[in-house]
């Protein structure tokens, strides 16, 4: 019998620590695809921050390194310098990346690190019980936006890719999500588009994934899913925001 | 090989580079400024990286990833900087990972000022950052003894997986004197194989500091107190200048010694006589030597520029057997060498002692 699809040999055998319904388990999926589709396990350093993506290193066979909350960038950039011909990515969330380390990214993407940054987005803090987010979206309810987000007393949603677009130093940009198959591929290629950037040496590369989180957004794993299409990627469109191969 | 006329902060920056030191990250603030200038001029020469970062957080975060990946790695600052390093140093010592940071203190709280200070001992030597740790601390006090002092840090640092800092001041940050760079570093104190490589033919290594599972967490702080107690059975180091035949001693380190050893200096040709206990490493504090000399002494007298900080430290290696005194400056105030005598004539009670200590006051 010829076997067609398995786990890859980058993601360990063990249960995870993610709640039902949560993306987190199927980006770092794609990114164990990726590491054994291009053979990269000896050359890949990955970085895991504070967050729901805490324990990442218990689930990819490589060599990884844990962050104080929001630093992977600067992390990751030290970690660059000593081995430049290395795959260096960071796996980081919205409050990580778009809250306590605003500076660490927006620095690390204007000196155009040549690193790839996996940006889970989903609109909340998952670890610390489901409080506001940068990204939450205006209306949406959290365990610190009661009555749902207001604009005026919580400012609005920080769209990243955007931000980051306008920085001479990033080349590619990207946001995608997890809501169908269809788009879980979609982000894996968004993925390996990262990874190539990286390895032709073209610079920062950020792929942002809009991500399901059943559990704070008090929905079931399906409504989660139809939230990320019809409400979520309304504030945050899909698609290349920035790409070095296109010429504009 | 020539002395060169170097500031502190441009020797610990050579001879980090001497020391094999290729990764150096920091962020401006006085009086640290000639270290990370001289960096930006030296490390691209020696095929280093040199970083301007974003703040003093990403520089020491830097710091953490390149030491996490193998390298030698250093980052320097100065007070109001070193507050805002400290989340990542205790992430450096609860990940075990190897780095050198200096400190170039300077008068606090708050911005304070940018003149020399010794207010941040407790910081340093204390921990610092949360959680139970220690980082390894040494005390230069002339700009030839940064230099050794960096070779040093960078070895402590790598043999025991630890944090190291180099605790100066605005005045030995800043001040030129001739400075040879003769050591050369110790190589291959132990091959780094937990370092991230990637993980070619080997099993994964993971640098990490998170101990989520029930009791783990209490193990590791175990095994890292352990650790410590070795360095305390190890690497203590102090210079004992006149303590045998003295009946009052002086303890001081970095500036503050400087300046009690001119007054060791003017007691000499006196009956009688002053001593100092010089720690060069603050943590693992010098305590052996003075409750030794604690037994023997009128008293022990403790110079800091600070409202009083390492004096705990005396007065807990004393434990009560002679009296222990304190005198400081704060806030940028440099003790001078006729406070320190006067000083010491306040607290010698016998009179006769006294008459001789004032005419200390006259020898030049
Ligand atoms: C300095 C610091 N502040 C706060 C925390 C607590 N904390 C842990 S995870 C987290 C939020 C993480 O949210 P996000 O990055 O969006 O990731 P998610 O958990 O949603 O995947 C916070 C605030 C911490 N660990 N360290």
């Amino acid at each position: 019998m010829q076997s067609i699809y398995e786990r890859p040999k980058t993601f360990i055998d063990t249960a995870t620590h993610f709640c039902p319904g949560c993306g987190h388990g199927i980006v770092l999926r794609l990114i164990a695809e990726i590491i054994d589709a291009w053979g990269i396990r000896g050359k890949t350093i990955g970085l895991a921050p504070v967050g729901c993506a805490v324990l990442a290193y218990n689930y990819l066979d490589i060599d990884m390194c844990e962050a104080a909350h929001g630093r992977p960038p600067a992390v990751a950039t030290g970690i660059k310098r000593v081995h430049p011909d290395h795959i260096v990515f960071a796996y980081q969330g919205d409050g990580d990346l778009a809250a306590i380390g605003t500076a660490e990214i927006i620095h690390a993407a204007n000196r155009g690190e040549n690193i790839t940054f996996i940006f889970v987005n989903n609109a909340i803090y998952g670890m610390t019980n489901g409080q506001m987010a940068p990204t939450t979206l205006l209306g949406q309810k959290t365990a610190t936006t009661p009555s749902g987000r207001d604009a005026i007393n919580y400012g609005n949603p920080i769209r990243v890719c955007e931000l980051l677009s306008v920085l001479d130093g990033t080349s590619y940009l990207e946001r995608v999500c997890l809501s169908t198959p269809e788009n879980v591929r979609k982000t894996k290629k968004a993925i390996e588009k990262g990874f190539k950037t990286q390895r032709e040496k073209k610079g920062f590369s950020l792929i942002e994934i809009l991500s399901p989180c059943p559990i704070y957004w008090r929905m079931d794993a399906n409504e989660a899913m139809r939230y990320i299409d019809e409400e979520m990627s309304g504030t945050f469109p899909l698609g290349v925001v920035k790409d070095w191969e296109r010429k504009n | 090989m020539m002395k060169q006329l170097l500031t502190g902060n441009e020797a610990a920056a050579e001879a980090a580079i001497v020391a094999g030191c290729r990764f150096y990250y920091g962020y401006p603030i006085t009086p640290q400024n000639e270290l990370i200038n001289y960096m930006s001029i030296r490390m691209p020469q020696v095929g280093g990286t040199f970083i301007q970062a974003e703040s003093e957080i990403a520089a020491i975060s830097m710091v953490h990833g390149s030491a996490a990946a193998g390298g030698r790695a250093m980052t320097s600052s100065s007070s109001p900087g070193i507050s805002l390093k400290q989340e990542g140093i205790s992430y450096l010592a609860g990940s075990e990972l190897p780095c050198v940071i200096v400190n170039i203190q300077r008068g606090g709280p708050g911005l304070g000022d940018i003149s020399a200070s010794q207010a941040d001992y407790f910081q340093a030597v204390k921990g610092g950052g949360h959680g139970d740790y220690h980082t390894i601390v040494l005390a230069p006090s002339s700009v030839q003894e940064m230099a050794d002092l960096v070779y040093d840090a960078f070895d402590l640092a790598d043999k025991y997986r630890n944090p190291v800092m180099i605790l100066g001041d605005a005045q030995i940050g800043q001040l030129m004197e001739p400075v040879e760079f003769y050591k050369k570093p110790k190589k291959n104190i132990s091959p780094k194989n937990w370092a991230l490589t990637g993980a070619e033919g080997r099993k994964r290594n993971i640098v990490k500091s998170f101990y989520p599972v029930k009791g783990q967490l209490e193990e590791f702080n175990a095994y890292l107190q352990k650790k410590y107690k070795t360095i305390e059975e190890h690497e203590v180091r102090y210079e004992a200048v006149n303590i045998h035949k003295a009946d009052v001693v002086l303890v001081a380190y970095g500036t503050s010694a400087r300046i009690c050893k001119e007054v060791v200096r003017k007691s000499r040709r006196l009956e009688f006589k002053v001593g100092l206990v010089r720690p060069i490493t603050l943590w693992p504090f010098p305590k052996e030597i003075i409750r030794k000399i604690s037994e023997r002494v009128q008293c022990i007298l403790t110079v800091e520029m600070s409202a009083g900080q390492m004096v705990e430290d005396v007065r807990l290696a004393v434990e009560g057997r002679c009296p222990v005194h304190f005198y400081g400056r704060t806030g940028g105030g440099v003790p001078t060498s006729s406070e320190v005598i006067k000083k010491i004539v306040e607290v010698v009670p016998n009179s006769r002692a006294a008459n001789t200590l004032l005419q200390l006051a006259e020898v030049k």
